[in-house]
């Protein structure tokens, strides 16, 4: 493998700047693994079966370090078969196989010696749907913790995600009542806080706000934006205005004829929205097809 | 639709093309399969409602011969040699020392194997795992009393602890385990498997192990079906009469131990029905008061593995 084009983009375009990448695998860079990359997870060639029904086919594709970057498309192009590889999610799935590589920090998530469950511990998912436990506020937050084999002090440590998911000031007085009694929105920062309560490095959020009303929406927006400082989000999302809203990159993926998601195009948020290079993502923001 | 485009027995209307007197005739068709099915239904109406009003009353005129006091308090039960006591609590004692060592060998095993099924074996060891299951749960009773008998005390438990009597609690317990065995894995099982894979997903996203979602997950999410498969099992122990009436012996004494014959209520009402004891006479009556003790000990046992049942279909419909 000599080089692999960073971003797929039909137009044959140079990527911008900031996420021009060097061109070589990461192992053949041994100086730069730690300091220079700024990408949290790259992508090489990646496609993915579910029994014998392809799902993603020859995905290549970096995720920048401490952005938000958003995966947009139609429903069923593979956006959450893609996120849910991140953090090999897809293993749980008996008939699902995968070919390529993904790299987390430049180490294959595959490889031999690479655990998935060490490697989730430091990759948190929020859902879909709200889905904290039948417990405790606290002990929602302190599930993680607590699997880890977290030894420090366990209340701080709960108080400062549901401070940083911005569901504090709302449940400090009630931290013994079940998760199940919030509202939606609630729950969902609460997952959130969840995710948080394990010190993760990347956070990964499937369509995060689908279930939730336009205030909810917009609180959990505002703490995407707020944990980009100091998370790599990776977020999946139907809705265009959020993902113009939230993030600084965006990746549209669509599934032609044989219902098989392909990249089609990667890039600044602003210059997708703009300026898109292929024209089915043109067609697809403005609202043609999808 | 018309009668002229094919559908002969429907006029423009909708109605019956029959005329009046076929539609009678239906109508009364259909009055007579609903009282049949009203009947058939009445029949276990009516037959529960006779066998308690039967309990009750025999046991009404049992308790005008027989103190409450003595009854529930008494520790020696002789009903049928003088000097007669009454005293039923031998009987359930014995009773609940069967139930007890029934409940220890089923419940670990049951959730075991109920966790095994949920969590970690594939459709195809399930689908050949619970028709054995199932075979265990149709083994006719009498088999487990004989195999007590014959296999359990003799080959393992008289070699491991000696001076046990043939007829012993133990292995009466062991065997009437084995036979809720079924009852505590498939519901438990089912309790799990209706926990929603977002919360198993939720979990496996934090990092936890296939143990700990498991464990620490799955099993509490289920906690109440959990909790009224074992209780639902020693409903069940309780009320087993064949096993423990073959294995467990007749020995009516109080005792915690196991390797003692004893006698349970359900032995004790077999082995008077069964024998040449006069009806009508006090010695026959005490079944029916303990009969009740018992009916009125599972009925308690259904109703609170009830409400666990129903606690758990709430939390996630
Ligand atoms: N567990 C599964 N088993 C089999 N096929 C699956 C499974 N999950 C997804 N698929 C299939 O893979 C394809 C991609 O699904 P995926 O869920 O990744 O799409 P998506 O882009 O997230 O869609 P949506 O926007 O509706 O959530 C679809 O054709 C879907 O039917
Ligand atoms: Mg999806």
């Amino acid at each position: 493998m000599v080089s692999d084009p960073v971003i797929v983009r039909p137009g044959g375009h140079t990527p911008p700047v900031s996420i021009r990448l060097q061109d070589r695998p990461a192992e053949e860079r041994p100086a730069e693994r730690t300091a220079a990359l700024d990408q949290v997870f790259r992508i090489e060639h990646l496609s993915a079966w579910y029994g014998t029904a392809q799902a993603l086919r020859d995905i290549t594709l970096d995720f920048p370090r401490n952005r938000v970057t958003a995966i947009i498309g139609p429903s069923g192009c593979g956006k959450s078969t893609l996120i849910r590889c991140l953090n090999r999610m897809n293993d749980l799935i008996p008939s699902f196989r995968q070919e390529g590589r993904i790299l987390y920090h430049g180490d294959d998530v595959c490889g031999p010696g690479s655990d998935a469950v060490a490697l989730r511990r430091h990759i948190g998912m929020v859902f879909q749907k709200p889905n904290p436990f039948p417990k405790s506020i606290f002990d929602n937050v302190a599930f993680g913790p607590r699997v880890n084999g977290y030894s420090g002090d366990l209340k701080a440590l709960v108080e400062g995600a549901l401070r940083r998911a911005a569901l504090w000031d709302e449940v400090k007085d009630k931290l013994g009542t079940s998760g199940l009694a919030l509202s939606g929105g609630q729950q969902q920062r609460l997952c959130i806080a969840r995710a948080l309560a394990v010190e993760p490095d990347a956070l990964l959020m499937d369509e995060p706000c689908s279930a939730l009303d336009p205030i909810a929406t917009y609180r959990i927006e505002e703490l995407i934006t707020s944990l980009a400082v100091d998370y790599s989000i990776v977020i999946v999302t139907h809705n265009m205005q959020q993902a113009s809203r939230v993030s600084d990159y965006t990746t549209f993926l669509l599934s032609g004829e044989e219902r098989i998601g392909e990249l089609v195009e990667f890039g600044p948020t602003r210059d997708l929205f703009t300026t898109p290079k292929d024209e089915r993502t043109e067609s697809y923001i403005t609202g043609r097809f999808g | 639709m018309t009668a002229s485009t094919g559908n002969p027995a429907r006029t423009r209307t909708g109605r019956p093309s029959g005329g009046p007197a076929l539609a009678r005739r239906r109508r009364a068709t259909e009055r007579a399969i609903a009282g049949l099915l009203l009947a058939a239904t009445g029949v276990s109406v009516l037959t529960t409602v006779g066998i308690v009003l039967v309990l009750v009353f025999e046991t009404f005129e049992f308790f005008r011969e027989v103190s409450l006091w003595e009854f529930f308090t008494g520790t020696v039960w002789a009903p049928l040699f003088s000097p007669r006591h009454f005293g039923v609590l031998p009987l359930v004692g014995g009773t609940l020392l069967v139930a007890a060592i029934a409940i220890i060998v089923a419940m670990p095993l049951g959730l075991i194997i109920a966790i095994y099924l949920a969590e970690y074996a594939g459709q195809r060891t399930r689908s050949t795992v619970k028709p054995f299951l199932e075979i265990l749960a149709g083994i006719p009773t009498v088999v487990f009393g004989f195999f007590a008998l014959t296999f359990v005390t003799p080959n393992l438990i008289q070699p491991l602890i000696p001076g046990t009597n043939v007829f012993n609690a133990l292995s009466a317990g062991i065997v009437v385990g084995l036979m809720v065995l079924p009852m505590v894995a498939t519901i438990s099982e089912d309790a799990m498997a209706a926990v929603p894979r977002a919360l198993r997903e939720a979990a496996h996203g934090l990092g936890a192990t296939k143990l700990e979602v498991a464990l620490r997950v799955v099993v509490p999410a289920a906690l109440s079906g959990i909790i009224a498969s074992f209780i639902l099992a020693m409903s069940r122990a309780v009320g087993e009469t064949m096993a423990v009436a073959i294995a467990g012996g007749s020995t009516p004494v109080l005792t915690i131990d196991p390797t003692q014959s004893i006698q349970t209520m359900t032995g004790y009402i077999a082995q008077v029905s069964l024998g040449d004891t006069p009806q009508n006479s006090l010695e026959f009556k005490t079944i029916f008061a303990v009969g009740m003790t018992l009916f009125v000990m599972t009925l308690v046992l259904n109703i609170v593995s009830q409400m666990f049942v129903r606690r758990y279909r709430n939390v996630y419909q």
